[in-house]
């Protein structure tokens, strides 16, 4: 099997090794080094996609990230990717690509009859169309946009794929491996900075490998090549390929996507496919050269036309020939040298110049080496459909805005070029406030915002000399700031060949009654007079042209179609380009997979799993987990069959008749010490704290400055100067942070400190009438007697040997005792607590019967506590003190906190004492009302009352306690239910809390 | 990101730090008759400057030193970073 368009000998790819591949199912095969884009023009194949509008055969522009047309959807390691660019995707065995936005293929496009329908396509066609009837958006609009727009197709399968994250410092950061570039990161080198280098292509040297040139009698090549091999061997030198810096953020952060084996065929286990980096550099060399821009003229978009470096580089990198039949249509002397590289692999260009003849270094070797050279010329039209296969050419009269002279020419691709054009995003996203050069018709960076330098083509230098002295000059300065060194340096010389002046010729004009399409703008199907359009119906601003046009929107960013765009808005406004200015640059440069940007952060490593000491006797018995945070708790613990529901209602009702323990390592415990620490405590809370005796907890709330419950908990005064506090599991975070920006900012005269210590401790809470007669097992030697050891108390004893703290505190509102142990003996605790309990009937209980358990008894938790409620909505008025000042008592006086009306905790129970009320249902008076239904209150906490055997639930209702005895219905039209319930008091269970303190 | 030099432990990314509100802000003090008016304005009541601004943060995943930054809200630009004990211009 021959490729028809492979030069024998041209090219940088690595002809031994030959890679097999499919495109729209067909076997091909191309090499090692190759691209999907030059494989296939080295087979012949220049047809690979459908336009995004009008379905119009799209082939390949360029030989990079400025492709706008050849984006495919490729399979390759398993997994299908959307979008990729054919330009720049590396061939790799067993590669399968397909051409995506075509129905029922790319040869066969039913959607192309919208190129014959364009006249309802103009801009702004989709706000005008489908404006209305409202009604046909979801039904009728809104799929047929996207049948007809789609681009490729996301997967749906898992990605199996590793993806990294990695952080990053260094002295400079170079973005770019062109010949300034290079000379940048050299000299900064040679200064001992440290530096990265990065290049997006796969081989380093930029333009060097595809320019005729030589540097100290080097080809650029081999110079590029020996460059880098110094670069690599400096131990202060990171040198990286395949990675494009996107994206330039605050305070030089920039971030670089880094293909890593995207490439390769076999890799091991833990290779990550691409790799996201952020790098915080002190400096930046933007050495990000530029991107030539096309010429704009009738069918510019047929396959088989390119911009013309980008023929030059398939050729001189890749060793393919984009055509046999070039044409050659150019505003400049670049293009000179691609005719002279199809010219040296005995293709006979034809050149069409857009300026006057004249004479240049280029121009004259053109001539002779008896190229046809066609001066005041260019395309009007091209003709053919699926492959350029002649052109329409003319003789421009000397206003260049008609013809003296219009022929046919046959032709088999047509290579263009209208000037270049500095990449300038990153500068741009940086802040730098760009300029416009006249010399280059483009715009260049400015005044900057960041530590940035752009040098070479991304500033506006086109000079290969220019490039690499600027280069060395700013590697050296910049970085001999950093390093306080400077090493000697000399600029090597150079040579190049002069270019003479470009035409500022940028679109081609039309022969009477001939319109066929220009387009500016490839990706997105922008016209000229698409463009037109938007300025006739008003729009001024380039942002909103931009918008209304879509013109510069797609994934590549206007790389070919920003500047042209803008010299059509200024010819048509009479303005000058500056005036009309540019439009945002913004990251990502480069189209970057979400895999990349989520990184390791999936599955189990989303985010840190906390896990308790008894983590693993938990696992072994059965817990079925719930996430608290990023807490593992049990939720119950299962047995046989049982349901969730079945098992927390036998935990909770074991607990209420013999005796439970449960894990509560999570709590928040916070150590609070010295000899302002009750001070500070009566500051924090809103109950006194000034005469608590030590060995003795207090319950206490706690709230923020604008008057809302923030937290409660109960605190233990340990000695004299030494507190113990205990928050709830999602709060430790927060409450440690606001204690902290009390002392370090508020008072600091405090004499405290505050640390956590919720990973030193190991939490289980002994609960039920028999967690007496368990705890004098568990501590033979102490007094555990309701004398000794009363609510609220607190002692030190040794538990089987180890250290632990005893405090007689409930949640559950039976009796009831935590005990500490250090964390690394808490496995040991439990278990020692599960072999003595046997004979009081103890078991586990979970989160949901303790929830069951505070729910029935009145007390509140986090959905009471939902940043709306004061101490008097949830019954708690009786904790906060009028003798003294603390966090937020100022804003408890305020008049909407103190409307009789307000909605406060109460308790419901269903009429029927059977249906379970879902949380979070809305509390009406009449089911049946028109919406909106006025609403009295919601539904907070429910549970099934194991004491009284049917279904309870708290609520914050209007007019609180006022309320109890009246009947209402608590509807949740989310789980379609309506239940007739009765408001009784919040405190179900044991109301005047006699079991705590039995 | 921005890069914030917390006064104790150097030049830090953001991540590492959780933003406090305005640092000018000064509660009034505790067991002091205070008017409605002055609570609300410490409560509530906080300017939305374009500019300078000079504000809290918590170095949370270093020092956990509560501390002081000038920044420039249109730019990021940071100014000065202090101890929230020391006075920013
Ligand atoms: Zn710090």
């Amino acid at each position: 099997m021959s490729q028809p368009f492979r030069l024998n000998k041209e090219g940088l790819i690595n002809r031994n090794k030959k890679i097999s591949f499919t495109f729209n199912g067909k076997k091909l095969f191309g090499y090692e080094g190759d691209t999907i884009a030059s494989a296939l023009i080295a087979n012949g194949i220049h047809l690979v996609g459908r336009s995004f509008k009008y379905h119009r055969p799209r082939g390949f522009f360029g030989a990079g990230v400025e492709e706008p047309n050849a984006k495919l959807q490729v399979e390759f390691n398993g997994h299908s990717e959307p979008n990729v660019n054919a330009t720049e995707m590396e061939l790799v065995e067993g590669l399968s690509a397909t051409s995506q936005n075509c129905w029922p293929s790319v040869n066969f496009d039913v959607g192309a009859i919208n190129n014959f329908l364009k006249m309802f396509f103009p801009a702004g066609f989709y706000y005008k169309t489908f404006m209305w009837p409202k009604s046909f958006w979801y039904k009728i609009y809104e799929p047929f946009i996207r049948k007809a727009a789609g681009l490729g197709v996301a997967s749906i399968e898992k990605d199996k794929e590793r993806y990294e994250h990695k952080f990053e410092y260094c002295d400079l950061l170079v973005t770019g491996s062109g010949p300034s570039g290079l000379a940048s990161a050299y000299a900064a080198a040679k200064n001992g900075a440290k530096v990265i280098l990065a290049e997006d292509k796969p081989r380093f040297g930029g333009t060097l490998l595809t320019d005729d040139v030589s540097i100290d009698n080097l080809s650029g090549k081999d110079w590029a090549e020996k460059i880098i091999s110094e670069l690599k061997s400096m131990p202060n030198v990171t040198v990286k390929n395949r990675s494009q810096v996107f994206g330039y953020y605050d305070h030089n952060m920039l971030v670089m996507f880094e293909r890593v084996s995207d490439h390769l065929e076999k890799k091991s286990k833990f290779t990550p496919r691409q790799r996201l980096w952020y790098i915080r550099a002190k400096e930046t060399i933007l050495s990000t050269g530029s991107i030539e821009r096309p010429i704009v003229f009738g069918n510019n978009d047929t396959p088989g036309i390119f911009l013309s470096a980008a023929a030059k580089e398939y050729m001189k990198v890749y060793g393919v020939l984009v055509g046999k039949k070039p044409l050659i249509f150019t505003n400049n002397d670049s293009a000179y040298e691609t005719a002279l590289e199809f010219k040296k692999n005995n293709v006979e260009p034809t050149i069409l110049d857009t300026r006057e003849e004249h004479s240049s270094e280029l121009i004259d070797e053109a001539k002779s080496k008896g190229i046809d050279i066609r001066f005041s010329h260019g395309v009007i039209v091209a003709n053919g459909y699926k492959k350029v296969k002649s052109a329409k050419i003319g003789k421009l009269n000397k206003h260049k805005n008609s013809f003296d002279k219009i022929e046919t020419v046959d032709c088999d691709c047509i290579c263009v070029s209208g000037f270049w054009t500095p990449s300038v995003h990153l500068a741009s996203q940086s802040g730098n406030k760009l300029k416009y050069e006249e010399k280059i018709d483009a715009f260049i960076p400015d005044k900057k915002k960041q530590q940035e330098t752009s040098v070479g083509a991304a500033n506006g230098s086109f000079t290969l000399e220019e490039s690499l002295k600027h280069g060395f000059e700013n590697g050296s300065n910049i970085s001999a700031k950093i390093t306080e060194t400077k090493a000697e340096i000399s600029i090597p010389n150079v040579n190049e060949k002069k270019y003479g002046a470009h035409d500022k010729f940028w679109c081609m004009p039309l022969p009477k009654n001939e319109n066929p399409k220009r387009f500016v703008d490839f990706q997105n199907d922008v016209s000229v007079s698409d463009i037109e359009i938007a300025l006739r119906e008003g729009y001024r601003s380039i942002e909103h042209v931009k918008r209304y046009t879509t013109l510069g929107m797609a994934t590549d960013q206007g790389r070919t179609s920003n500047l042209n765009g803008l010299q059509l808005v200024s010819n048509i406004e009479n303005k000058i380009v500056p005036e009309v200015g540019h439009t945002t640059f913004r990251p990502p440069f480069t189209p970057i997979t979400i895999g990349t940007i989520v990184g390791r952060e999936v599955g189990m490593e989303y985010m840190p799993t906390r896990k308790t000491p008894m983590h693993e006797w938990h696992e072994k018995n059965n817990a079925v987990f719930v996430d608290a945070g990023a807490w593992k708790r049990p939720r119950y613990y299962k047995q046989g069959n049982e349901t969730l529901f079945e098992a927390s209602k036998r935990e909770a009702k074991n607990v209420r008749e013999n005796v439970g323990i449960c894990d509560v390592t999570t709590l928040g415990k916070i150590d609070i010490k010295g000899p302002d620490a009750a001070e500070f405590l009566n500051r924090v809370y809103t109950n006194a704290w000034m005469k608590l005796p030590i060995g003795k907890a207090r319950y206490g709330l706690m709230l923020r400055e604008d008057g809302i419950v923030m937290d409660d908990g109960t605190t233990t005064r340990i000695s004299e100067n030494h507190y113990h506090m205990t928050t709830t599991t999602a709060q430790a975070a927060n409450v440690l942070s606001h204690l902290e920006y009390y002392l370090q900012i508020v008072w600091p005269e405090l004499n405290v400190n505050v640390v956590s210590t919720t990973e030193q401790w190991a939490g289980a809470a002994i609960a039920g009438p028999k967690s007496r007669d368990m705890l004098s097992k568990l501590y033979p030697d102490l007094d555990v007697s309701n004398d000794a050891l009363p609510f609220m108390g607190y002692k030190e004893s040794d538990f089987f040997g180890v250290p632990s703290r005893i405090f007689r505190i409930s949640f559950s509102g039976e009796l009831a005792y935590e005990i500490n142990v250090k964390s690394d003996h808490g496995m040991f605790m439990w278990e020692k607590m599960m072999e003595v309990g046997k004979e009081f009937g103890n078991q586990p209980y979970g989160t949901e019967a303790l929830s069951t358990l505070r729910i029935e008894m009145g007390h509140i938790a986090g959905p009471e506590l939902d940043g709306r409620t004061i101490p008097s909505d949830v019954s708690l008025n009786g904790l906060v003190s009028k003798k003294k000042d603390f966090i937020g008592k100022n804003s408890l006086g305020r008049e909407a906190f103190n409307v009789e009306s307000r909605q406060k905790i109460v308790g419901l129970i269903p009429i029927d004492r059977k249906s379970s009320i879902p949380e979070g249902s809305h509390i009406v008076q009449d089911q049946n009302a028109k919406l909106p239904n006025p609403k009295l209150g919601h539904v907070s906490s429910s549970c099934w009352s194991v004491e009284n055997n049917n279904p309870f639930s708290l609520a914050i209702m209007k007019d609180g306690k006022n309320m109890i005895g009246k009947k209402f219905f608590a509807v949740s039209p989310l789980k379609n239910k309506s239940i007739e319930v009765e408001v009784i008091s919040s405190h179900y269970v044991d109301p005047e809390g006699k079991r705590v303190r039995s | 990101m921005l890069y914030i030099k917390c006064p104790y432990c150097g030049l830090r990314a953001q991540k590492e730090f959780s933003y406090g509100g305005d640092a000018t802000v000064k509660r009034p003090n505790i067991n002091e008759e205070v008017s409605s008016e002055d609570w609300d304005n410490f409560v509530y009541m906080r300017k939305s400057p374009r500019g300078k601004h000079i504000e809290l943060w918590q170095h949370i995943a270093g020092c956990r030193q509560w501390i002081k930054v000038q920044r420039d809200t249109a730019t990021h630009e940071i100014f000065q970073t202090a101890k929230v004990t020391e006075e920013i211009r």
